[in-house]
């Protein structure tokens, strides 16, 4: 390893503009004769638009236009599609309802856009919305899956008969029922992932510029994947032709999943503009990220676990019920199937596994994938039920867990994975060490004598990233490939461009995909530039999500990198008139093994574009690119351990210890990979201890839509981590490279609940642990 | 519409703005000064925080015509003559930030509280002084870190210098 190669702890390059303020996010987009939009907002969960009056807002200072779903309807725009098909058990596609990018004829969430105002202000803008009248009929209302699926409950499509997206089933139901049967013992559990609202702290936001000269399109917009965003604004939504739009997600200030998807607003925006003649730019404000971003998890399970005599798990029985919301986000059908059911074998031998999942349309905002997506659902269900079996069978976790580990790999799981590589003893002894999970006992002593309550919890989980291989996704029902595309440009002076298709909005691709090039020839980080974001300077790509860009989108790199060190090769084998299986790339230079001659790497790539010396034949330049599709999932697994303090008097939780140990393979920059660990935590015991999504039943407002009232984890209710890593290469990919940007929000809610339920002596407590539900528990198991 | 004028980042301004104009408008829509970010719309984030008159303000929970005639510094002023502020040197060093958004805010008020604390910071009180201040990339981690350091680094010295 270089100072600057695979494995260095590098400061990253892209942090100069960010800490000197001139990061360039959307919002700060500005364009000659740019308006504003603000959106009319259903104030209703569920009502018939009777309809819209826009006249007295029309005659408001500065009004360039108002327009509604009609117009949407003149111009052809396309219904928002869900991209994944996922058939019902009994064959029949999944109901999706029609998804307007303005609502026409029914509203079904708080939020949902009716109309938007075009004016010269956002304040103008804002005003005149406050004007537009919208007649509405207000509908019953249903916020629940669980009362969703109920005879008599509100209907919210005609298409989705009691509001059933579709009831999957995967694994096998009579071996899993045989195993319970004869099992020596049976754990079971009813278990809610709470709704979480995924909050990147820039809001949403996008400016989308129509030039009629050119009839071109260019939407600047807050996306973790431009391409895929430019793809179906034009195949889908017909908005605009592939060839005759542009999308540019600039700095992008985190996604955590959020931004993945083409929201209403987007569309619009764009779409307003050729329509109104002038560029129309909207910003979220934070209430409204709060009603219209998507939102994650939301899941109500019944669980049993079955175990023979030997404390060994012979089967794993789910049934879940998942809150998809109003309508059918980009991905939310996947999530609760393909990236949930197919991670419920964990790390552990289960020779059968059988879940059964419905979705359900609630009035409540659409649901998709947020950090970690359906796999953070299928660990909590696991890392609880172990530990509560633990304490049932009076046998430790660590020993329960240790029992059931998967040791021999490849291994095949009953829910579709095929796990490539792994040692989670390794992590589980790595975690317990820095945890000094021997010396707890002592430790609660010692809290006790103070009057607190000391716990400990542990959670071992494993996750599917890289997503994913194409034809795999596609036969699971996928409407795109999950491949990624690189394009390595080394200019005549030796600096090298990197165009990739992932996209980078915290997780400093800026640096790591140029440690990949400094470890390969041996040139500097500030040499090499890494271009993205943008469909008019980088080919096709599918961006970043799923912890895949260092997996899929380095592995994309890599093969170009390959492509361009052999035509490298070729050139300074010539030039030196040697065998080019002879020339080796050290440290900046081209040189012949063995030998005192080398041509430094400057020089190859001048003469690569002068082309007065090349090869016979040899095209000039140096310039190459590559499409990497995965060959499998990738497995990153860890240990996570978290230690508490309770204060019986009044609930409060005090975290005070938290280690985690991953294996997330090959790591190219051990100061990132710690970051984005830190970062998962974070959100992961946000989701345990604070963050709790209320809905009033009776009229569907969200009760938590501002800052005021969700509890963001702050600085002072979180510890310092201690992290640390354990290494099995993943065999999959040519770095070895399995992903780190989920792991933590992954792993950590059962780790916590675990712990907290440890240290209160109830296992009865529901997410987020609140110091009044955490009193409550306490009270109740007196 | 009213007049306003202030000092930002060392260089006198004025502009007309609506009377309900937030200091954080003025400075991001009339200035272009766009590292002041907006994160939230009920002053609990942070990312807009700037310096007035010396002391660290979340810069949308004012209007601008409040801030007529103040010194005012955004992040886009805290490095002089081309050096980064040590606040900021250390945030890069313990990878304090990843998507950047909060990074503005945060470290204004970082600068503030070593102001007031000088090199005798800890942790929890770093933590509590930062509930003010809402990161959601890096899970605080670093931002503790680096803010110590730069604590440390700065001394009793940035203290005393800046009362």
């Amino acid at each position: 390893m270089g100072m600057e190669g695979i494995g260095a702890r590098v400061a990253r390059k892209e942090d100069k503009r960010f800490i000197t303020g001139k990061g360039k996010y959307t919002d700060d987009m500005v364009v000659p004769g740019m308006r504003h939009a603000h959106f009319v907002r259903s104030p209703h969960a569920h009502a018939k638009i009777k309809g819209i009056d826009t006249s007295a807002a029309e005659k408001m200072p500065g009004v360039i236009g108002i327009l509604n779903g009609a117009q949407l309807t003149e111009d052809a725009i396309g219904n928002i599609i869900c991209g994944w098909m996922i058939h019902s058990k009994d064959g029949s596609p999944m109901n999706m309802g029609v998804w307007r990018p303005l609502a026409q004829d029914t509203v079904r969430y708080v939020g949902d856009a009716v109309a938007v105002v075009i004016a010269d202000t956002k304040a103008q803008a804002r005003d005149a919305a406050e004007a537009v009248v919208v007649d509405y009929e207000p509908l019953p209302v249903v916020t629940s899956a669980v009362e969703a699926l109920k005879t008599g409950a509100p209907q919210l499509h005609e298409n989705a008969p009691g509001n059933l997206i579709y009831d999957w089933e995967i694994g096998d139901a009579a071996a899993t029922d045989a195993a319970i049967a004869a099992a020596a013992h049976v754990t079971e559990m009813k278990i809610i992932n709470n709704r979480l609202v995924p909050n990147p702290m820039e809001p949403r936001a996008a400016l989308g510029v129509y030039d009629e000269g050119e009839d071109h399109y260019t939407l600047w917009t807050t996306s973790q994947n431009p391409h895929v965003a430019r793809l179906v604004l034009s195949a889908f939504y017909n908005v605009a032709p592939e060839n005759k739009l542009r999308v540019i997600a600039p700095d992008v200030g985190g996604g955590f999943g959020s931004k993945i998807y083409i929201y209403p607003e987007e569309i619009v925006c764009l779409w307003a503009s050729k329509r109104t003649g002038v560029p129309v730019k909207w910003n979220c404000d934070r209430t409204e990220a709060f009603l219209t971003d998507a939102h994650g998890r939301d899941h109500v399970s019944t669980i049993k676990m079955a175990f023979d005599a030997d404390n060994r798990i012979t089967g794993f029985k789910v049934d879940t019920i998942a809150n998809l919301g109003a309508y059918m986000s980009l991905f939310s059908s996947s999530v609760p199937t393909y990236l949930y059911a197919t991670l419920l074998s964990g790390q552990y031998n289960i020779p059968a596994i059988h879940a059964n999942v419905r979705t359900v349309y609630t009035n409540t905002v659409p649901v998709d994938a947020y950090r970690g997506a359906g796999r953070p659902e299928a660990t909590y269900l696991l890392e609880r039920v172990m530990e509560t079996a633990a304490r049932e069978l009076g046998v430790s976790p660590a020993e329960l867990r240790r029992t059931n580990f998967i040791r021999e790999f490849p291994h095949q799981t009953p829910v579709i994975m095929c796990y490539d590589a792994g040692d989670y003893d390794a992590s589980m002894s790595a975690a317990m060490k820095a945890a000094d999970y021997d010396g707890f006992a002592a430790r609660k002593a010692e809290a006790k004598g103070r009057g607190k309550l000391r716990g400990i919890g542990m959670s071992c989980y494993i996750e599917a990233c890289g997503i994913a291989p194409s034809a795999a996704v596609g036969s699971l029902g996928a409407g795109v490939g999950l491949w990624e595309s690189a394009e390595v440009r080394v200019n005549a002076v030796g600096t090298v461009e990197v165009l990739t298709g992932s996209h980078s909005h915290g997780q400093g691709h800026e640096t790591t995909f140029a440690q990949l090039v400094a470890e390969r020839f041996g040139v500097g980080i500030d040499s090499v530039s890494i271009v993205h974001g943008d469909t008019d300077k980088v080919q096709m790509g599918m961006g970043t999500y799923g912890s895949r860009s260092g997996a899929v989108g380095m592995s994309a790199v890599v093969k170009a990198l390959d492509k361009v060190e052999a035509k490298a090769k070729k050139i300074a084998a010539h030039l030196m008139e040697a065998d080019e299986s002879d020339i080796v790339i050290e440290n900046g230079e081209l040189k012949v093994a063995g030998t005192d001659k080398s041509v430094p790497w400057f020089q190859m790539a001048l003469a690569a574009y002068t082309a007065h010396n090349l090869p016979e034949g040899m095209e000039p330049g140096l310039k190459e690119g590559a499409f990497y599709d995965p060959s499998n999932f990738t497995f990153p697994a860890g240990c996570y351990i978290c230690e508490v303090e309770v204060d019986p008097d009044t609930g409060v939780t005090e975290i005070v210890q938290f280690v985690a140990a991953d294996d997330f393979g090959k790591i190219i920059n051990p100061m990132i990979v710690e970051g984005q660990v830190h970062g998962g935590l974070a959100q992961g015991i946000g989701q345990a201890l604070l963050e709790g999504t209320h809905y009033d039943p009776e009229t569907g407002q969200l009760l938590t839509a501002s800052y005021m009232d969700y509890t963001m984890p702050r600085a002072d209710n979180l510890p310092s981590f201690k992290v640390s890593t354990t290494e099995t290469a993943c065999p999959g990919n040519p770095l070895g490279i399995k992903g780190c940007g989920e792991a933590g929000a992954i792993g950590s809610p059962p780790a916590l609940i675990n712990a907290i339920t440890d240290a209160i002596g109830n296992n009865d407590l529901t997410m987020p642990a609140t110091s009044e539900r955490v009193w409550a528990a306490i009270r109740a198991a007196q | 519409m009213a007049t306003v004028s202030m000092t930002v980042n060392g260089r006198s301004v004025s502009g007309q703005c609506e009377d309900r104009t937030l200091l954080v408008q003025f400075i991001r829509d009339n200035l272009g000064l766009t590292g002041t970010h907006v994160g939230c719309d009920t002053s609990q984030c942070g990312a807009c925080v700037v310096h007035v008159d010396g002391k660290a303000v979340k810069s949308c929970t004012m209007l601008a015509a409040q801030a007529d005639g103040a010194e005012v510094t955004t992040i886009e002023g805290l490095a002089s003559g081309g050096e980064l502020h040590p606040v900021q040197l250390a945030f890069r060093e313990h990878h304090g930030l990843q998507c950047g958004f909060c990074t503005p805010g945060m470290i204004m008020s970082a600068v503030d509280m070593i102001r007031r604390h000088g090199g005798k910071l800890d942790e929890k009180t770093v933590r509590a002084e930062l509930e003010g201040n809402i990161c959601r990339c890096t899970g605080y981690h670093n931002i503790v870190k680096a803010v110590l350091d730069a604590a440390s680094k700065m001394g009793d010295g940035a203290r005393i210098a800046a009362e």
